[in-house]
């Protein structure tokens, strides 16, 4: 009895455990939609109606998602809408908003551009459809082999739960005009911003730059990079690990525009005051965006941009599925056209987009290979060889203890 | 006195209203009354549900309760966080402090203008001004403001490089600084107007020219004759507005994130962001904070009225003593020219704004644009076409709900002769002085559950909730204090009440009504949250596309949605304005003075 009562808990014990692990609960029941034939699925996605919470701030990325409504509609008789949003986290959170009231179908959102924490949320709360993303036709041209965070989304895996849609790096955008020589470290960075007091700055965390911006100091900083890897297990730890940020950022603030006394609220306000000349060096997550902004005339003609050469953080960006989508098939559909060499080429383009692409270009046709070397990156793009190596973002865990750490420090 | 003659009258109005009734229709008529009985009902019932679940769903995370991230346990674990978070004193202080001033001094601005220049060309002059004014969305305004101050701004442009010698812009915080004072100056601009609206509403209905006339002759001088003769009059009737705009100043959102401190931001903004934070265990302290807001907004409004009450104790002796003057010099001059400050940097705002939508470069220190361009207009035609239809479907019919709902329940008030259930109505005002964010949860899980959500319904239901409280405050004293003598005199003519409700107190209150409804949509267009959440994401409405571009920081597109955002309200207004004057064209009384 004893013995049996033990067995009965540990079992119930283990199964709390893997729930809490993975409260994926929906992933079983779902299995059967990701797992159909492909033609199955594109015949059942015919008519059906995408509803795509994508972020809707530039004009651009919002004529390119017209265009894949477009030819999804050609293609599969799909209608796409992009639902536009602010914040990805206003999404998360109408998902919640749907589980709570218990509608578990007929959601309101069927796809999702998203990474990073909001991915982390929506999979850890049970958020999310799937895994689907590794049947997809078109996923084996992913380059997963170089391009290690299109496998895990800063540091979580992905398990299937997103398709990776475009690839993010860190880098500086410059005015060529007022800054001659471009540092090549946080060490040098450091020493420019001392020697030209007012001429740099950076978005208060939590803006995601802000927060990289941070980030990026602390992965230069630390010589053992798996500590970041993991979650923050003590303080005594992330003290350590965090002594030299903040040594840096000590050193820094006071050089800063406005003597570090005020930050950019955001990232598109630090853009608007590169323009303006307030400061010379913004910071960017798309090494094509200067280009597009030089084109579209809102940065100046001389903007150009530089990364360090021991290298810059990076990740990718996602799309996923929420659970209680009514439009599971055609998501797929449009996921997979998203993945596709012709989508990604022109997303590659700076003239429609300017975004790096998640496909390995060895793994395509050679006609397709021809696609993307004709693409003409632009004035102020460097090309994929010079943008240095890619350095991981550390475990979520990280950021939120510096995040909270940055306001006690500088937030008032 | 006063109080007598309207029992005697409600006395007399109930009984002709009995005979009537007794007489003929007496069946239609208790049908009538009957339906009107159960609007106010309806009303609140329509309110009350909503506020309800908004608040059920702020104050059980709050304590700790939130089931789908798997909390289940009642504590005050949030609480603790919130108050040990690092930013939030420093918080408290800049929205107490920046909340309080706004109000203060807008409301100063407009009390002294009023009272000094009263009658005057230059008062009528300004009285034309205060509408579109109102109408211009908040957000708009703050992003013309902010360029218009900030160090790279268009004023410093006048002056630079040639005579500051500024070859790039100086480095000094003039917006989000820290004291908070370009948010205060972005709040005066919208309230003093408001405020002197409602105050000059207010004079209409206080016989306000036949006392300062009176003061006058005695030998008071203008402003001791306003001061004393007519503040302590007609301050009952701005009391309601002044609160509003006190709630208002402290929880709001888009004029802080524009031109508020940063480090740390206002306690609206913090709980803005807790509610967004893809952690969704900040859910709980976001509701702590959203509570905290409420709390701090009745403790100032509790405070504000005790002070009231002080000041009118203690200003007793003062206002009989006889003194004819009050600063008169000093308060005629500083009045118009803060007016006048106030005025010039709208206009600069709204010609800003209007420049940099027709911009494609223009950088420091260039006085005007370097290359123009139509580019902004010409590539979002299709979408501005799209979401402008969207914005009016809404905001017409949200705003005409509104003013029926808000036209019943006063008319059911009237009728009975007493201001009963306006007690209860007063929850009508509850969702303003919640913050948005927090509230809107418990509405998006209502319609989720009765299953309108993403719905016209739905959302213009949910624009109500904000529309009605200010068609409730703008109508509620005209409407109060319309003469009931016309009525009577109709009824004791055998006009049914019914008649005499659609035929003479509808046309005499044509004005307000007009106005209340420019109003409300003016709020309706404004809504940004409402929408998004209610809505579904599904619903595009020019202020949820404005503030998705807003998101790229391109001036040349905010500008194109923040003109369209502010035309559509304009021309509302406009529209209220003239067309009493084109249906009364032969009505002389009624016409505009």
């Amino acid at each position: 009895m004893g013995i049996k009562q033990t067995f009965t808990s540990a079992i119930l014990f283990t199964g709390l455990a893997l729930n809490l692990a993975t409260p994926q609960s929906v992933i079983a029941q779902d299995q059967t939609t990701a797992n159909q034939d492909w033609s199955k699925i594109e015949t059942k996605a015919q008519g059906q109606t995408v509803y795509w919470n994508a972020w809707g701030g530039s004009e651009l990325i919002n004529e390119y998602i017209a265009w894949v409504g477009k030819r999804v509609w050609d293609d599969n008789k799909i209608t796409l809408k992009h639902v536009k949003v602010t914040d990805t986290a206003d999404v998360v959170s109408r998902v919640l908003a749907e589980k709570t009231a218990g509608k578990d179908a007929e959601g309101s959102v069927d796809l999702v551009w998203i990474n990073g924490e909001n991915f982390a949320s929506m999979k850890k709360n049970g958020l999310l459809f799937g895994p689907f993303s590794e049947n997809l036709p078109n996923y084996p041209l992913v380059d997963i082999e170089n391009k290690a965070t299109t496998t895990m989304d800063f540091t979580i895996p992905v398990d299937g739960l997103e398709a990776p849609w475009g690839m993010a790096k860190f880098n500086f955008i410059y005015d060529s005009a007022r800054v001659d020589q471009t540092p090549n470290s946080s060490a040098e960075l450091l020493t420019w911003a001392k020697n030209n007091s007012g001429r740099f700055t950076y978005p208060s965390p939590p803006d995601y730059l802000g927060s990289t911006f941070l980030k990026q100091v602390l992965v230069e900083s630390v010589d053992d990079h798996k500590i970041l890897r993991q979650a923050v297990t003590d303080e005594a730890e992330f003290k350590k690990t965090t002594a030299a940020l903040w040594d840096y950022l000590d050193q820094l603030h006071p050089a800063l525009w406005r003597d570090g006394k005020q930050f950019p609220v955001s990232s598109s306000a630090q853009q608007q005051l590169l323009d303006d000349g307030e400061v010379d060096i913004h910071l960017s997550f798309n090494p094509g965006a200067a280009s597009s902004l030089i084109k579209s005339g809102e940065l100046a003609p001389s903007v150009r941009t530089f990364v360090f050469d021991k290298g810059t953080i990076g990740n990718t960006h996602f799309i996923a599925i929420p659970y209680n989508s009514s439009s599971k098939e055609a998501a797929m559909i449009v996921a997979n056209f998203l993945m596709s060499p012709e989508a990604q080429a022109r997303k590659q383009d700076p003239e429609y987009w300017g975004d790096d692409t998640v496909l390995s270009i060895a793994k395509l046709s050679a006609e397709d290979q021809k696609i993307f070397s004709a693409i003409e990156l632009g004035v102020a793009t460097l090309p994929p060889q010079d943008l240095g190596p890619t350095l991981l973002e550390p475990h979520p865990s990280w950021m939120e203890r510096i995040e909270k750490e940055w306001l006690t420090r500088y937030g008032q | 006195m006063a109080d007598t003659v309207r029992t005697i009258n409600s006395t007399i109005s109930k009984q002709i209203r009995y005979h009537q009734a007794m007489k003929n229709h007496f069946g239609s008529i208790l049908s009538v009354l009957f339906s009107l009985h159960t609007v106010p009902v309806l009303t609140l019932m329509v309110f009350l549900l909503p506020v309800l679940a908004g608040l059920t769903s702020t104050v059980l995370p709050a304590f700790g309760y939130l089931p789908v991230i798997g909390q289940i346990s009642i504590n005050t674990n949030a609480w603790g966080q919130l108050f040990a978070h690092p930013a939030l004193p420093s918080a408290l202080i800049t929205s107490l402090s920046s909340g309080i001033l706004a109000t203060i001094l807008s409301l100063i601005v407009s009390l002294s203008f009023v009272a000094a220049w009263q009658g005057t060309a230059s008062f009528r002059k300004a009285r034309r001004i205060l509408a579109p004014i109102l109408a211009i969305p908040h957000s708009a305004l703050a992003i013309g403001l902010a360029f218009l101050i900030a160090p790279s701004g268009w004023i410093v442009r006048v002056f630079s490089p040639w005579a500051t010698g500024w070859e790039r812009p100086p480095d000094i915080a003039i917006i989000h600084d820290e004291w908070g004072i370009s948010l205060v100056l972005g709040l005066m601009i919208k309230e003093t107007p408001y405020l002197l609206l409602m105050i000059l509403a207010a004079l209409d209905q206080s016989q306000a020219k036949q006392r300062l006339k009176l003061a006058k002759t005695l030998g008071y001088h203008p402003i001791a004759a306003w001061v004393k003769g007519i503040l302590p009059v007609i301050y009952k009737q701005i009391r309601l507005p002044i609160y509003a705009v006190l709630a208002f100043s402290l929880s709001v959102v888009d004029i802080a994130l524009i031109l508020g401190p940063t480090t740390p931001p206002t306690l609206s903004i913090l709980v803005l962001r807790w509610f967004n934070d893809p952690d969704l265990n900040y859910r709980t302290i976001a509701a702590a904070g959203a509570l905290l807001q409420l709390f701090v907004v009745i403790c100032v409004i509790v405070t504000w009225w005790i002070t009231e009450k002080a000041i009118s104790r203690l200003s007793k002796r003062w206002l009989i003593n006889g003194r004819r003057t009050f600063l008169e010099q000093p308060v005629r001059q500083v009045s118009k020219f803060s007016l006048n400050s106030i005025f010039l940097l709208f206009f600069g705002s709204l010609l800003v704004i209007l420049l940099w939508s027709f911009t494609r470069r223009w950088r420091y220190p260039d006085f005007l644009p370097s290359v123009w361009s139509i580019q902004s207009w010409d590539r979002n035609i299709h979408n501005l076409l799209w979401s402008s239809s969207s914005t009016l479907i809404i905001g017409l019919i949200s705003s005409f709900v509104a003013v029926v709902l808000v036209v019943v329940c006063l008319e059911n008030e009237k009728r009975r002769g007493k201001t009963a259930g306006s007690g209860a109505l007063w929850l009508v005002y509850l969702p303003l002085m919640i913050p948005q964010v927090s509230f809107l949860f418990g509405v998006q899980i209502l319609t989720i559950k009765a299953g309108i959500d993403a719905s016209w319904l739905a959302i213009i239901w949910s624009h109500l909730l904000f529309v009605l409280p200010y068609v409730f405050l703008s109508l509620t004293d005209p409407y109060r204090q319309h003469d009931d003598r016309y009525i009577k005199v109709a009824l004791s003519m055998g006009i049914s009440p019914a008649r005499a409700f659609w035929r003479i107190r509808l046309p005499m209150l044509l004005r307000p009504l007009l106005f209340a409804f420019s109003i409300g949509f003016a709020v309706s267009v404004a809504q940004y949250l409402p929408t998004l959440f209610v809505g579904g994401g599904r619903f595009s409405t020019l202020t949820t596309e404005a503030v998705n571009l807003s998101a790229s920081g391109n001036r040349r597109i905010i500008a194109v949605y923040a003109l369209l955002q502010a035309l559509l309200p304009l021309l509302c207004f406009i529209a209220a304005l003239t067309l009493p004057n084109i249906v009364f064209r032969n009505r002389r009384a009624l016409k505009e003075h």
